[in-house]
This record gives structure tokens, sequence and C-alpha cells, in this order.
């Protein structure tokens, strides 16, 4: 499997999130929580790691995408 | 040994609908638990949903849709021959629905079973009906799925008791020479059973996410396949009619299908989502408003518990 810097896994989770919940990519930044700063909801956060998994090629399956609460918690479990 | 003489194919030639008269909105539901209309909206595109009255039952909503169904196409009640109704909310598992529902609208003697394929029960019945039409076991098919989800909802949880409705639809299926019912493409994946099911035998319980990641990574390639063994190219769609679970569910799949100039339902915005009765629901108001005209050519999907899904074309009469 490729490996991502973290840097193009935070471009391209900005490009993801952009599409499907409409926060300019530029405001996805790691620190940034999904529910309380970004206004994501669960459904989306599905379609998000959907997306997630088509372009990096890693599964996020539901019982663990329930801990995933930061970009940057997305961010290493990519890179993990 | 003699078999039955088969037909050429099997057509809809009617529709009917029936829903309670009592209209719950999302604002109404807010005073009873924590939720509002942007959050119902946003998350499921319900604006409000009918909930039937002690009095309204599976049976009585059937025999509604189905007494309307056959007054549309002239059907009499002595030409049927099998009456099917797809329903998951009978309280009472004994008798059956269907020959109840075919007592009383005056049909005699007709073959009468139940089907439950849960959301997807419609699209299940409808494709047994076209292939006993086919099949030369019956010559006229009355085609019910009817609903009650009101007594299997706890009305203080917040995540169910805002998606789930009451009604019923209605279709009459007859043999014709030329086909206008496609094949059917069903399945199930019992593996994942526990994704929906009656929480303490009572309450319907889904596991939101886990639906939601299925139907739409899923079930646009089942809708595709019953377009493709029919032989219809999604750009001849008139309109996408699948099973009223959550608007961003329909919407999602709906993207996936290439047809851009198909009509979406979005019958779940009014209605709800009434599990096996949504398909011939939405159906039947969508003709009712004049955007089907006759010879539409509509895909429908269902998919629910089980789970289930299956899908097929079919002509609007």
């Amino acid at each position: 499997m490729a490996t991502h810097t973290e840097q193009d896994i935070l471009a391209g989770l900005g490009d993801i999130i952009d599409e499907i919940a409409g926060v300019p990519a530029n405001e996805v930044t790691p620190d940034k929580n999904f529910v309380d700063d970004l206004d994501i909801d669960s459904l989306s956060m599905v379609e998000i790691a959907v997306a997630a998994q088509d372009k990096f090629g890693v599964e996020i399956p539901d019982d663990q995408l329930k801990d995933l609460k930061t970009v940057q918690d997305v961010i290493n479990f990519i890179q993990k | 040994m003699n078999l039955s003489p088969a037909a050429g194919g099997a057509r809809v030639v009617a529709l009917g609908e029936y829903q309670p008269s009592n209209v719950v909105t999302n604002d109404d539901l807010a005073e009873r638990v924590d939720t509002s209309d942007e959050w119902i909206r946003s998350r499921v595109g319900i604006r409000e949903r009918r909930i039937a009255g002690p009095e309204e039952t599976v049976v009585s909503m059937a025999v509604a849709a189905g007494g309307k169904a056959l007054a549309a196409g002239g059907v009499s009640p002595d030409d049927i021959d099998l009456v099917i109704v797809a329903t998951c909310t009978q309280t009472d598992q004994i008798p059956n629905a269907a020959a109840s529902v075919a007592a009383r609208l005056g049909i005699r003697a007709p073959g009468a079973f139940d089907v439950n394929a849960a959301c997807a029960g419609f699209c299940y019945a409808l494709g047994v009906a076209s292939d006993a039409v086919r099949g030369g076991s019956a010559r006229n098919v009355l085609v019910i799925g009817s609903e009650k989800l009101s007594e299997w909802v706890d009305w203080d949880d917040r995540s169910t008791c805002v998606i789930f409705a009451d009604g019923a639809g209605a279709a009459v299926v007859s043999a014709a020479d030329t086909p206008g019912i496609g094949p059917v493409v069903w399945g199930s994946s019992g593996e994942r059973a526990e994704k929906i099911f009656l929480r303490e035998n009572k309450y319907l319980y889904q596991d939101g996410q886990a639906v939601f990641r299925w139907t739409t990574t899923e079930l646009a390639d089942v809708a595709l396949e019953a377009l493709r063994r029919a032989g219809v190219a999604p750009t001849e769609l008139t309109a996408f009619v699948p099973h009223q679970a959550n608007l961003r569910i329909i919407e999602a799949i709906a993207r996936k299908l290439g047809a851009p100039q198909a009509i979406i339902a979005r019958d779940i915005v009014t209605a709800g989502n009434t599990s096996s009765a949504s398909v011939p629901l939405a159906l039947s108001r969508m003709v009712g408003r004049g955007e089907l005209p006759s010879g539409s050519t509509v895909l429908t999907l269902g998919f629910g518990a089980g789970l289930t899904y299956a899908a097929q074309v079919l002509q609007i009469p």
C-alpha cells in the first residue's frame, strides 16, 4: 500500500470535506473537531470515510469511525 | 403432465394509495422528544408524516389502497385471482393479511399470501406477481404494500420516531402481450441482520451509519443491474422511485445512476418512511400529480431489514 504524507492526507481530506459538507478546504485543519468545529453530522462522516477509502485505500469501519473526532484523528488512522 | 398456459408478459395496469388523515409535523414531534424541524429535515429530509389512528390497521389501509387501484384500472374484483400483501408490521401474524384484504374487497377465493421482505417487500411482491402471471399461475394480481410502523416505534426514541410512518400503496398486475415489468434483481445479506431489528421484540432499531454506508455504497449497482437486465439505458428513465428511507440515501444512490434527466421520488418529505408501502405510495402519488405520464419508464429499488433488497423496471399504466 502506498504511504501518504500528513500534508497529502490533509489536502485530500480538505477536498473531500469541501465536496461532501461544503466546508471550505482551508478551514479543514488538523485540530478541528468534525462535530463542534465543522458542523459535520454522523451521516456525512460516513460519506467522508467512504471517499477517504477510495482516495487513500484505507478502510475506516463504522465502529472505528465513531472514535475519530478530529481531522488529526483521521490523518493518524490513515497513516497507521 | 400439463402446464398452465404462460403469458407473454405482465404489466402494471393500475395504481392506488391510502394515507391516514392524521398529519404529524416535525414541530409536533419536537414537543415530545429533543429534536427540531431543522435537525429532522437535514438528517432524513422529512417535513411531515401520516400516523394511523387506532381503527386504521395494516388490513384496512391495504383494503383502501387496493380498492382504489381496482377502481383506477376499471378492474372487477371477480377478475383478481391472486392477492399479495407485502408487510412487516402486522400485529397479528395469524391469519395473514392478504386473505382478509381479498374478502373485504369482494375478491372471491383468490390465492392470498403475505410477503415479509421488510422495506423491500413491495419490489419482491411485484417480482413474484409478474412471474406468477408469466408462468400462468394467475391472470390478474393485486399487489399491496401496507405498513403501520407507528405500532413498532418507541415514541421517546428521537433517532427512530422521526423517521417512520404509516400508509399503503397498491398495484394491479395483469397479463399482457408486451411486458411492462422487467426482471427483478433481488438479494439479501443476512450476515448483517443485526443492523435493523426489533429491539426488545417491540421497537424498531437501526444502526444508522451502517445502513447509510450499505445503501449508499452497494445499492446503486443493484439498481443498475435491474436496468441492464431490462435492456433500459439510464438515460431512458423517466423516474427513479426508490424506497423512501432517507432523502440523503435517495439522493446519494440517484447520483450514481447516470440518469440526470430522471425525476427522483422525494415522497418521503411529506409521507415519511413507510417501509414496503413507500414505493407504491410514491408511484401512485406521482401519477396522481401528473408527474408520470402513461408509458413512463420507472426504476424501483426496495431495501431494508434482513438485509434485503430488490429492484426492477416498470412502465406506468
